[in-house]
């Protein structure tokens, strides 16, 4: 028996092969590099690699392919992630430039890991079979666990990598007792497959087969953050450096959302009554837990990251309702947390100082007064946060409950409502000590780069385009989750 | 009494050995001792894994987790070099109803699960690999070749996930400039 590798399957991954050259380079030039010689060429690589990669992942729009023996397929969903995360990354890197040099973290390391996590994001998104995604995933997660304690000399941040770590594993290791249980039962690790298999008729719902789903949510649930696996979440994002905490709010929860969709969607579509009732409490439990726990934060890199659970809780309602022909508003949701998420850490990153990290809401009041342009991007996009039109968090919020009224969960909806209504609270609390309140102490000129300057202004572009036109992305998002029909 | 009936009691000491030696791991004060229950453990592993006619994996399990990975782990243990005073104090300052009611948990769970797979009849497909097969092909031939074959996406990555893990262990050790 001779297994042949086909050439023609490497002229679909050029994207990934492209990013794990770039994140390679990086580190060879990082070791390679003279002393006191300049950092340009190692800090071009993600943006340089991003950018190759963004233009080879659209050339494979619409390409519908299983390559390496099933075990990897090109396809719009893909491809959507594929892009979303190659765009966080860039966005990740502008703001990072002045950061990192201000907080002196290992360079070369830093963007490479960056880009071995954006690869594992790109893996773990187009692949329907168990073992491609775990492995995407594990790939991910470990750049992000060193990713967050980078920052050496400070033991919030050695603490955030090591709870993440231990508690990371943990999840891991519940996700493939999930995928076991699922491969006992069916003997199956392709999702379609198991699919085909579970609608073929001579198949037996076990309880084996329903805990392995149980601890796939488990598994998943974790890495999106949800209540009740959200424990790590507030600590881990508040100790890890700024712009990790960016890229891990929104790279890492698209990606793992992603895979979510795709195996929920696809493989346990046929259980829908055997889950959504699960995802029900979950979010539930996530967006009511977000939302009244952030209340109480005088932190605002905290407040945000207990925003960021809440919001993962708004996109958990449209997994319950389960209709795959509006799987579509989940990509939307994603696309728009992603920029106003990012925007807002940058804000956090510009006002900071080397050692002080200046997040306590009292740094920001009289803002407005003293830097009203950073006040006003801020303002911006905490009302996106809050789902207050003409900006893009609203139309994300709008899609999210007409879907759940759609799929007759009216209930969901409502309780959606009062969530936005209670966030609005906290988000508009910050936008008042901008505004209305006197500064009790001078924290300082902003720490303003060219890199932070063009991530915020592409945030608030996108934010506003995404607000007013939100069509062509809706029907982008729409074409990408034609695979679930 | 034939071959079965052998194996079959082969398999009881074994499971028995698997789960008497990890209570005792994770019961022992002394660390050393735990690592050296664990290594009983490691071993009555491999002897489940021969009676299921996987001997590459059985080799591995032996060589890499019960050599390798085992000194590590005793590396650590008299590098770190644990005073007594840290071993005194309890690790996991519980009440002991919590502790019942977390117990109770792990125990229905672990029951429900039992039943679950003895009961229910699995509908699974054979695999293209049955212990027949296995058995004329040879073991680690049967290995390469999905490894380097069939699931060569995966192991390719596999492969960065190891440079990632690398890259995390220089830097993250390394003394601060």
């Amino acid at each position: 028996m001779v297994v042949q590798i086909p050439e023609m399957d490497f002229g679909w991954i050029v994207p990934e092969i492209a990013m794990t050259v770039f994140a390679a380079v990086a580190l060879l030039l990082t070791l390679f590099r003279k002393k006191n010689s300049t950092w340009l060429f190692v800090e071009a690589m993600p943006l340089v690699g991003a950018i190759v990669a963004l233009y080879f992942t659209f050339q494979t729009w619409n390409g519908n392919i299983d390559i390496f023996n099933n075990l990897y397929t090109i396809d719009n969903f893909g491809v959507f992630f594929k892009g979303l995360s190659l765009v966080i990354l860039i966005l990740v890197t502008l703001l990072s430039y002045r950061y990192i040099d201000r907080e002196d973290m290992a360079r070369g390391e830093y963007y490479s890991l960056l880009m071995f996590g954006t690869l594992g994001m790109m893996i773990m998104v187009s692949s329907n079979n168990f073992i491609t995604i775990f492995i995407g995933l594990e790939v991910m997660s470990i750049s992000i666990y060193i990713l967050a304690g980078l920052m050496g000399g400070n033991a919030k941040s050695v603490e955030a990598s090591l709870k993440y770590f231990l508690l990371g594993a943990f999840a891991t290791a519940f996700l493939l007792y999930g995928i076991a249980l699922i491969y006992g039962t069916t003997g199956m690790l392709d999702i379609r497959e198991i699919a085909g298999y579970v609608n073929s008729g001579n198949f037996m719902v076990t309880p084996t087969f329903m805990a392995g789903l149980a601890l796939l949510i488990v598994g998943f649930g974790f890495k999106t953050a949800s209540v009740p696996f959200h424990m790590w979440t507030p600590d881990v994002y508040e100790g890890a450096p700024t712009s990790i905490t960016a890229y891990m709010a929104t790279g890492v929860k698209a990606a793992a959302f992603a895979a979510f969709l795709r195996v929920l969607f696809t493989a346990f579509h046929p259980f829908l009554s055997g889950w959504t009732y699960m995802l029900w409490i979950l979010a539930v439990a996530t967006m009511t837990l977000g939302n009244i726990t952030a209340l109480k934060q005088d932190d605002v890199k905290r407040m945000l990251a207990y925003s960021s659970i809440a919001h993962a809780g708004y996109i958990l309602i449209a997994l319950t309702v389960g209709d795959r022909t509006l799987s579509s508003t989940v990509l939307y949701y994603l696309l728009v947390y992603s920029f106003m998420t990012i925007g807002a850490f940058a804000v956090v990153i510009i006002l900071g100082r080397q050692g002080s990290p200046n997040t306590g809401i009292e740094s920001y009041a009289g803002l407005a007064g003293r830097h009203p342009v950073i006040a006003a991007v801020m303002a911006v996009f905490l009302f996106s946060m809050a789902g207050i039109p003409p900006l893009a968090g609203f139309m994300g919020k709008f899609y999210v409950l007409t879907d759940a009224i759609r799929g007759g969960y009216y209930w969901l909806a409502i309780i959606g409502v009062l969530n936005s209504v209670v966030a609005a609270y906290y988000y508009l609390r910050v936008v008042m000590y901008m505004y209305f309140k006197e500064p009790e102490a001078e924290i300082g000129a902003p720490d303003v780069s060219i890199g932070s300057t063009l991530a915020i202004a592409i945030s608030v572009v996108v934010v506003f385009y995404l607000g007013i036109f939100p069509r062509l992305f809706l029907m982008i998002a729409h074409t990408s989750s034609a695979i679930f029909m | 009494m034939g071959a079965i009936g052998f194996k079959f009691v082969v398999f009881i000491v074994a499971a028995l050995l698997v789960i008497v030696s990890s209570l005792l791991m994770t019961t022992r004060k002394n660390p050393i001792h735990s690592a050296l229950w664990m290594i009983v453990t490691f071993f009555a592993m491999a002897v489940i894994y021969l009676l299921l006619n996987a001997q590459f994996i059985a080799v591995a399990q032996i060589m890499v987790y019960a050599g390798a990975i085992m000194m590590l782990i005793l590396f650590v243990i008299m590098m770190v070099s644990l005073d007594n005073g840290a071993q005194e104090q309890k690790r996991f300052p519980m009440a002991m109803g919590t502790r019942l009611s977390w117990a109770l948990v792990v125990v229905v769970l672990l029951v429900e699960l039992m039943f679950a797979a003895l009961f229910y009849q699995a509908t699974a497909k054979v695999g293209s690999y049955p212990a027949e097969a296995v058995a004329s092909l040879g073991n680690a031939k049967t290995m390469g070749m999905l490894l380097y074959g069939k699931y060569i996406f995966p192991f390719e990555i596999a492969s960065i996930l190891l440079l990632v893990g690398i890259i995390g262990a220089v830097v993250l050790s390394r003394k601060n400039k």
